[in-house]
């Protein structure tokens, strides 16, 4: 058996091409994930194998549905299911790992990672269901043509909004004045040891993040939100703080007149640059995404024409 | 839940009800009894007045 073979079979020629272009895509998509996920070797090995799988469930659709199999069709209702079982199993997992954080993922963000895991092996299946589509009616050349647009639409794409997209961020002096502690004009809390204030004067970093419009304003208050700026800017900084010390949590806290959301950080490392950097690029969660100004104005559009 | 743990004084007259009262002689005592309640109790310790601390659980 070799290539040659594959081509006088254009059936299978479909199901290989398309499973390789599967894989693929999974194997794209899971490289930006390593952030939002430790990058043992064993979680790796578990999604390029569910990846290979979706491939060829993707792949395999398309010379049954030609070959007027329509029963196949009941396989991807047996793939979606076992896709489901992904999302359970990420969301298990990190929840388990989220009470060992210093500074937790908090459950908006965890179910936002499950359902990227869940998602990327439907694109995985879509992508190796088209490129066997492409093979099956125009050939391999064509087919491989297909795979690789597949490839660079899901390498454009699978990246996400940021907090940069919503907000502007800007550094914010931290203030402690008596048990007061301020960012910027923000209020964040009340801290009665001098110690602990001495350690925030010290080691305190503030910003104070603005809303783009008012979309952004209640994103930035959701409370899921707040909690993954926290997380990813204390992963990637370090945090001075131990068990046992809810003085030193690192803090958002809204300013209600403005909108406007005040963050506190205690890192470990002290570089403004790396931690603007670190704040700009957390992902925006989609369960955090709201649009209520194109409801409201929808509403009121409807409202005036129906006079 | 937010629940007070224990209050910290060094004015007697100015605190009482449920919470476990702790009294110190100065401000220097109130700090180091509060330091070590806030380890103690795995709380925060919060400023009410210039005579009085709150520990704090946020549970």
């Amino acid at each position: 058996m070799n290539a040659a073979w594959l081509l006088v079979h254009p059936d299978m020629a479909g199901v290989t091409i398309g499973t390789a272009f599967g894989v693929t895509t999974r194997y794209v998509m899971l490289r930006s994930d390593y952030r939002q996920y430790p990058a043992y070797p064993h979680g790796w090995i578990i999604h390029m194998a569910l990846g290979l799988i979706a491939g060829a469930l993707g792949a395999v659709a398309v010379p049954a549905l030609l070959n007027k199999n329509y029963t196949a069709i009941t396989f991807l209702a047996m793939a979606a299911q076992q896709f489901r079982d992904v999302r359970n199993m990420e969301r298990n997992t990190l929840n388990a790992l989220d009470d060992q954080e210093l500074v937790r993922r908090g459950s908006a963000y965890i179910e936002g990672i499950a359902v990227v895991f869940e998602g990327r092996n439907y694109l995985s299946i879509f992508a190796a269901f088209l490129t066997s589509l492409v093979v099956s009616l125009a050939g391999w050349a064509a087919g491989v043509a297909a795979g690789l647009v597949c490839l660079a639409a899901v390498y454009r794409f699978r990246k996400g909004k940021t907090i940069a997209d919503v907000a502007r961020v800007e550094f914010a002096p931290v203030r402690v004045e008596g048990p007061n502690v301020l960012v910027g004009d923000v209020y964040m809390m009340n801290v009665g040891l001098d110690e602990n204030r001495d350690i925030i004067a010290k080691q305190g970093m503030g910003f104070v993040l603005t809303p783009k419009n008012d979309d952004a304003k209640v994103t930035l208050a959701n409370l899921g939100q707040r909690q993954a700026i926290l997380h990813d800017v204390s992963t990637r900084l370090g945090v001075y703080r131990d068990d046992g010390e809810p003085a030193l949590l690192p803090l958002a806290k809204l300013g209600l007149a403005t909108g406007k959301l005040g963050l506190l950080f205690l890192p470990r490392e002290l570089d403004p640059q790396k931690a603007l950097r670190a704040v700009v690029s957390v992902p925006l969660l989609e369960s955090a995404v709201r649009k209520p100004v194109e409801a409201n104005r929808r509403a009121q559009e409807e409202a005036v024409r129906d006079g | 839940m937010v629940k007070i743990m224990a209050v910290v004084t060094t004015e007697k007259e100015s605190v009482g009800g449920g919470a476990p009262l702790f009294y110190a002689r100065d401000k220097e005592e109130m700090q180091e009894l509060a330091h070590l309640l806030e380890k103690l109790l795995n709380a925060a310790a919060h400023q009410l007045n210039e005579h009085s601390f709150l520990i704090v659980y946020r549970g």
